[in-house]
């Protein structure tokens, strides 16, 4: 398949996550927003790592053809750590105020 | 005893007695820190009595002590050299030292403890620092007594240090020394750069004097006479002196008569050779002279308070010394400096006493009369009159006839105006004398009931000072009385003689000399009778408002107001404007500048921080943005 098709994708994805941080107001629905950009960078990341493989620079070199896959597990990894601390984040902010609105919680200002 | 210990003792023990006196203040009862004061300043003109003995026999004493500074290509120790010239001043400063303490004693009775103690280790400090500035073997160690004596003499006039124009007068006495003194230390540096050291005898020496072009000479020894117009109060900066009367009167005699202001005197007279190879210097010297003499000398004419005319006195006689100093005449000077140690301390501690028995009272105009009071105090004073009139065989004769004869030589017109000078002091100490002493006495009734001759402790001083007034100029009979009288003269040969192949020599005819004589005498004896005449029978009835000159003369020719608007205005405005100008609005308004646009810019930057995570995120996403759009397009 074209690489086109998957940086299109890897885009609209992106764009999508972007847009929900900017307008939504629920913490959750942030949440996965931020998510869906990571995942739109590891699609990315995969799809150029495959397309590369069958460059001659990476026949030369064996490990080369994974790297940027076995990268994306550690994108993987890290964010799966992040949301379990930003999930209980979220969980505690519940039982305080009985909301997950992140426009009740300006109080950090100036 | 050792001798350079014996040479060090000379000035220790007067900064000991400084040291007891100033640190215990508070402890010493009065008597004590008097005997103590007086103890050492007796002991030091005891040593100074045997160096002198020592020079006379031996030569120069130097001395060195330790290396002062130690820099790559110049070396300074500290070092004494007494010869000849410093012998006789060190007997001078500690001799009439000695007996001011003594007088001290008395005149300073009415102050506390504390005070009284404190004005006898400044006394003590004084006397220490004017024998570093005339022992000194080298420039530096004389600038050190210098600034010293500028010290102690700031410290003295504002003893009273509670009345605000007394403390004006000493920061008076004390800016314009430090005018002077730049020019002594710019001359101290010309010689370090040219010659590399500042030790008398290697600086006076043929082969450095060699080194020397006739620019750097008549440099260097202008510096050296700025240096001098400050502090022995020659014009432009001479004003200082009549102010200074604000101290208590026996330091006015002590050092704004006696001792320090002759420190001039005594620095060009130790580089006579130098002075005497620069004839542009000399003649600036000779002018100077004369015009503070004349200036001086018909200020005094018509000044009513009884300090202020000693003063102007002290300014004119200084400036005949300068005028002995302009024509090469270096004896002469430091025989007059000699008589009119004598003479003017006998003055100032007698107008003391004056005032000491009018209760604090200075303007002539309520005296009077006094003679029948104050023997002793009276008969001191005449002879002083006569001394500083130039009355044979009275000590000012020798030496202002000596300076006036030399005058002469250089040219008539010199000795007119000497002869001007001279009529114009015998006028006015006539008039002190007469206003003083003789008439009816013009006080308040509380003043003459308590009208009494002065203690012992006063009047003795008086008395020795007197008898020095009447003998000090036999030291030096002129040449024309006796063949090789001249005492001084041959004493001093040794410290003059490098000079003398630069110099022209005049020598006038013994007929001349007295004509010249008796011309001087005469026309001084003139004007003492015309004061006599005048001033005896003096009332507050007869006085009229001056007009015209004498108006002038009483307010000094308005000397002050001349440096008030040409100098201190100046000065004043050009302040201002650098404190409005450049230090508020420049200095000031960089460092507020900088702190109140930090503090506007965070007030305008925090609304930024909205607490509104959308807004945070969307700048955040704007900026990165503008980075691809920067990477991308531009």
């Amino acid at each position: 398949m074209d690489i086109k098709a998957y940086i299109v994708l890897a885009l609209i994805l992106f764009t999508i996550g972007v847009t929900g941080v900017l307008i939504r107001r629920n913490a959750i629905i942030i949440f996965m927003c931020i998510e869906l950009m990571l995942n739109a960078v590891n699609l990315l990341l995969v799809a150029f790592s495959k397309m590369h493989a069958m460059s001659a620079v990476a026949k030369a070199s064996p490990t080369f053809a994974s790297d940027a896959q076995i990268f994306v597990f550690f994108i993987m990894v890290v964010a799966a750590a992040e949301v379990t601390v930003g999930l209980s984040i979220i969980m505690l902010l519940y039982r305080n105020t009985r909301s997950v609105d992140v426009n009740f919680l300006n109080r950090l200002k100036y | 005893m050792d001798k350079n210990l014996l040479i060090a003792c000379v000035p220790l023990l007067p900064l000991l007695g400084f040291l007891i006196t100033g640190l215990g203040r508070n402890m010493l009862p009065k008597n004590l820190s008097a005997v103590i004061a007086c103890g050492t300043i007796l002991a030091s003109f005891i040593i100074s009595i045997m160096l002198f003995s020592t020079v006379r026999s031996g030569g120069p004493l130097n001395v060195e002590y330790f290396t002062f500074i130690q820099l790559q290509q110049f070396d300074l120790s500290f070092e004494f050299k007494v010869d000849q010239l410093t012998s006789l001043f060190l007997l001078v400063i500690t001799g009439i030292g000695f007996l001011i303490h003594v007088y001290s004693s008395s005149y300073m009775h009415e102050e506390n403890s504390a005070d009284f103690s404190k004005y006898f280790s400044y006394l003590n400090l004084f006397v220490f620092s004017m024998l570093l500035l005339v022992m000194g073997g080298n420039f530096v160690v004389m600038f050190i007594g210098w600034e010293g004596v500028g010290l102690c003499s700031y410290l003295l006039i504002g003893y009273w240090y509670k009345n605000q124009d007394y403390t004006a007068a000493a920061k008076k006495a004390f800016v314009m020394n430090r005018i002077g003194d730049l020019g002594f230390l710019l001359a101290i540096f010309w010689f370090i750069a040219k010659v590399g050291s500042v030790n008398y005898d290697t600086v006076f020496s043929a082969e450095s004097l060699k080194a020397l072009s006739s620019t750097d000479i008549t440099g260097i020894t202008l510096l050296l006479f700025v240096g001098a117009t400050g502090k022995s109060a020659q014009l432009p900066l001479f004003t200082w002196l009549p102010d200074a009367m604000a101290g208590p009167t026996p330091v006015s005699a002590l050092i704004h008569a006696a001792t320090m202001v002759t420190a001039g005197i005594y620095m060009i007279a130790r580089a006579n050779v130098l002075f005497s190879m620069a004839p542009f210097t000399m003649s600036v010297i000779l002018i100077i002279g004369m015009a503070t003499m004349l200036l001086a000398a018909s200020i005094a004419l018509k000044q009513n308070d009884i300090k202020k005319v000693l003063a102007y006195s002290t300014v004119s006689q200084l400036g005949y010394m300068f005028i002995a100093l302009g024509v090469g005449a270096y004896t002469a000077a430091v025989f007059h400096v000699i008589t009119h140690a004598f003479f003017k301390a006998l003055l100032f501690l007698g107008s003391g006493s004056v005032i000491h028995a009018m209760g604090g009272e200075q303007d002539m105009r309520n005296m009077g009369g006094l003679k029948r009071y104050m023997a002793v105090t009276h008969i001191t004073m005449l002879i002083g009159c006569l001394a500083i009139a130039g009355m044979p065989p009275f000590a000012g004769f020798f030496s202002k006839d000596e300076i006036l004869a030399n005058a002469f030589g250089a040219s008539p017109v010199f000795w007119g105006l000497g002869v001007l000078g001279a009529m114009m002091t015998a006028f006015y100490m006539f008039r002190l004398y007469a206003m003083t002493f003789h008439g009816s006495f013009r006080g308040t009734a509380h003043q003459q009931s308590h009208l009494h001759e002065s203690p012992a402790a006063i009047t003795i001083p008086l008395m020795v000072l007197a008898v020095l007034s009447v003998l000090g100029g036999f030291i030096g009979i002129p040449e024309v009385f006796a063949h090789g009288a001249h005492w001084l003269n041959n004493y001093l040969q040794p410290v003059f003689a490098p000079s003398a192949p630069y110099l022209t020599k005049h020598t006038i005819s013994h007929a001349t000399e007295y004509v010249l004589m008796a011309v001087s005498v005469g026309l001084a004896l003139v004007a003492i009778l015309y004061a006599w005449s005048k001033y005896k029978n003096w009332s507050k009835e007869s006085e009229k408002a001056n007009t015209g000159i004498a108006a002038v003369l009483e307010n000094k020719w308005y000397v002050d107001e001349l440096y008030q608007q040409v100098i201190i205005k100046p000065i004043n405005s050009i302040s201002k404007v650098f404190h409005q100008v450049i230090e508020l609005k420049g200095i000031d308004g960089i460092v507020n500048g900088i702190g109140s646009l930090v503090h506007y810019g965070s007030r305008q930057l925090r609304w930024l921080q909205s607490g509104q995570v959308g807004a945070y995120v969307l700048l955040m996403v704007l900026g990165i943005l503008a980075f691809f759009i920067i990477q991308l397009f531009l």
